[in-house]
């Protein structure tokens, strides 16, 4: 039995009075690609941006990699992590976002290189090297020195795919990566990302409303309602037999939207 | 008659010598208004509560009284506690502070106009603060501030005769004490006047430049 690499215990999550997330628990292997689905505002975005640091916690614990996330150790006593600590955390971790967040000053070259030439003192040369490999796989050589503004939605979220993937994070979340896509850019992007997920280890939670990219991707797929799991197991569970009747219904009204599961 | 070109033309040349000074103060004040206004909108959006508060009251009190107040202030009453500044620098540190304020509003609008997952994208590629201001936000934040900036600019410009009052000799002293000795005001306020209109006409050509350049207000 392998580690963990992501450790989920007893999560809660409020914003203000309002409980998003109210004792979750999970554990994600090293390498497993999960998939978290779920209606709208049951929690999914607000657990991977949790597990990037872009929030706090209200409660519980998480581990990542075999350490505390929110915590660490003081005089041999448990306290909440200070930025150094979440600083340290972070490298384990990459994100891409529903709306690319891609640096609009900078090209798309520059979009890559930056963090890992601020972050891992990494010279521009060797950096230049690995953005030009990644643009490669995302299928985009020919757009280095182009400016954000200049490509279509597809193309940035394919640098944003490129860019989280420069720093080589051992785990990385993709919060509904194509949703904020025209449905005709939306599969140069899965294909990049079944790729990634065919042939890289890394550890992968992906938050979606595409059922059957779920169900090639995911070697396990986590149904959410109310920032709870209601159900979890792999893809043929979750879509052909589910156990619950949440998920059911909730499967019922994807189908009736007009999607194949 | 009423209007004499030689005595016009006689005073130019120490007028311009002040004109200098006005110069430089304007552009040493704004100097030190940009770095000022900067540091207070940072400390402004502090998360520690006693530092955003405090610097928010030091920002209101200072836009809230008069620059001729201040300026008195601290030539005239800060070396009775044993800090006497030469004129000019009296002059810079208090236009650069008061306007400081409003540059410090400026760049407020400037970073708030940038979108909320700059910094997140900033915080997922794992920059530290000080990187994330300089290579992911101010970069975005000031372009649309410097129309803004420019503004001001002008009107520090234009308030540099109120540094007459600590004896700053910029163009409007020199002109003053050209008036005093020679008893005609006509020639001298005159030729004040239209350096100033020559300068800030200059200048609004250059703002509106600005203002097509970097798509006018703050987005
Ligand atoms: N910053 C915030 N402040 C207040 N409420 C928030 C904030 N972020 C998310 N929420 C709320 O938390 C709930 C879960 O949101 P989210 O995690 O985005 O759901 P999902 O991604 O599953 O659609 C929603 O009700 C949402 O309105
Ligand atoms: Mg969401």
């Amino acid at each position: 039995m392998t580690e963990p690499i992501i450790r989920v215990q007893d999560l809660r999550k409020s914003f203000g009075t309002l409980t998003v997330i109210d004792g979750l628990n999970f554990e994600v292997k090293k390498g497993e690609k999960l998939a978290l689905i779920g209606p709208s505002g049951s929690g999914k975005t607000t657990i991977l941006r949790i597990l990037m640091t872009l929030e706090t916690i209200s409660g519980g614990r998480i581990e990542v990699a075999g350490e505390p996330l929110y915590h660490m150790q003081k005089n041999g006593a448990e306290v909440p992590a200070n930025e150094a600590h979440l600083h340290k955390m972070r490298r384990h971790i990459g994100m891409v976002f529903q709306h690319f967040n891609l640096f609009p000053h900078k090209t798309v070259l520059q979009n890559i290189t930056l963090a890992p030439m601020l972050t891992k003192g990494e010279s521009r040369a060797n950096a230049d090297k690995r953005a030009g490999e990644l643009l490669e796989m995302v299928g985009l050589s020919d757009k280095a020195g182009h400016m954000p503004s200049q490509l279509s939605g597809g193309q940035k979220q394919r640098v944003a795919i490129a860019r989280a993937l420069a720093l080589n994070p051992e785990i990385m979340l993709f919060d509904e990566v194509t949703s904020a896509l025209d449905p005709e850019l939306v599969e140069e992007v899965l294909i990049v990302m079944k790729r990634l997920a065919s042939e890289t280890d890394m550890t992968m939670l992906l938050v979606t409303h595409e059922m059957s990219f779920a169900s090639d991707f995911a070697d396990r797929v986590l149904f959410f309602d109310k920032g709870k799991i209601v159900e979890s197991g792999p893809p043929e569970q979750i879509f052909k037999n589910p156990q619950e009747e949440r998920t059911r219904t909730f499967l019922r009204k994807i189908i009736a939207a007009g999607q194949h599961v | 008659m009423f209007w004499d070109w030689d005595f016009a033309i006689s005073i130019t040349p120490t007028l311009l010598q002040g004109l200098k000074i006005t110069i430089l103060a304007t552009v040493l004040g704004a100097i030190v208004a940009a770095v000022l206004g900067l540091v207070f909108a940072i400390l402004r959006r502090s998360t520690n509560r006693l530092i955003s508060r405090t610097t928010g009251f030091v920002v209101e009190f200072i836009r809230g009284t008069p620059l001729l107040v201040q300026l008195y202030f601290i030539f005239y009453i800060l070396p009775d506690f044993g800090l006497r500044l030469p004129p000019l620098t009296a002059g810079v540190i208090g236009m650069g502070l008061h306007y400081a304020t409003y540059f410090s509003e400026v760049y407020r609008g400037g970073i708030e106009s940038v979108a909320r997952g700059q910094w997140e994208a900033a915080r997922a590629g794992n920059l530290n603060p000080r990187q994330t201001w300089v290579h992911v936000i101010l970069p975005q934040a000031i372009p649309p501030m410097i129309p803004a900036m420019a503004n001001y600019l002008l009107a520090m410009f234009k308030e540099t005769p109120l540094l007459t009052a600590i004896t700053v000799m910029e163009m409007m002293s020199q002109a003053r004490s050209v008036a005093n000795t020679s008893y005609r005001y006509v020639e001298p306020m005159t030729l004040v006047g239209v350096f100033f209109l020559i300068i800030s006409i200059f200048s609004v050509f250059g703002l509106r430049w600005l203002e097509r350049k970097f798509g006018g207000r703050a987005r």
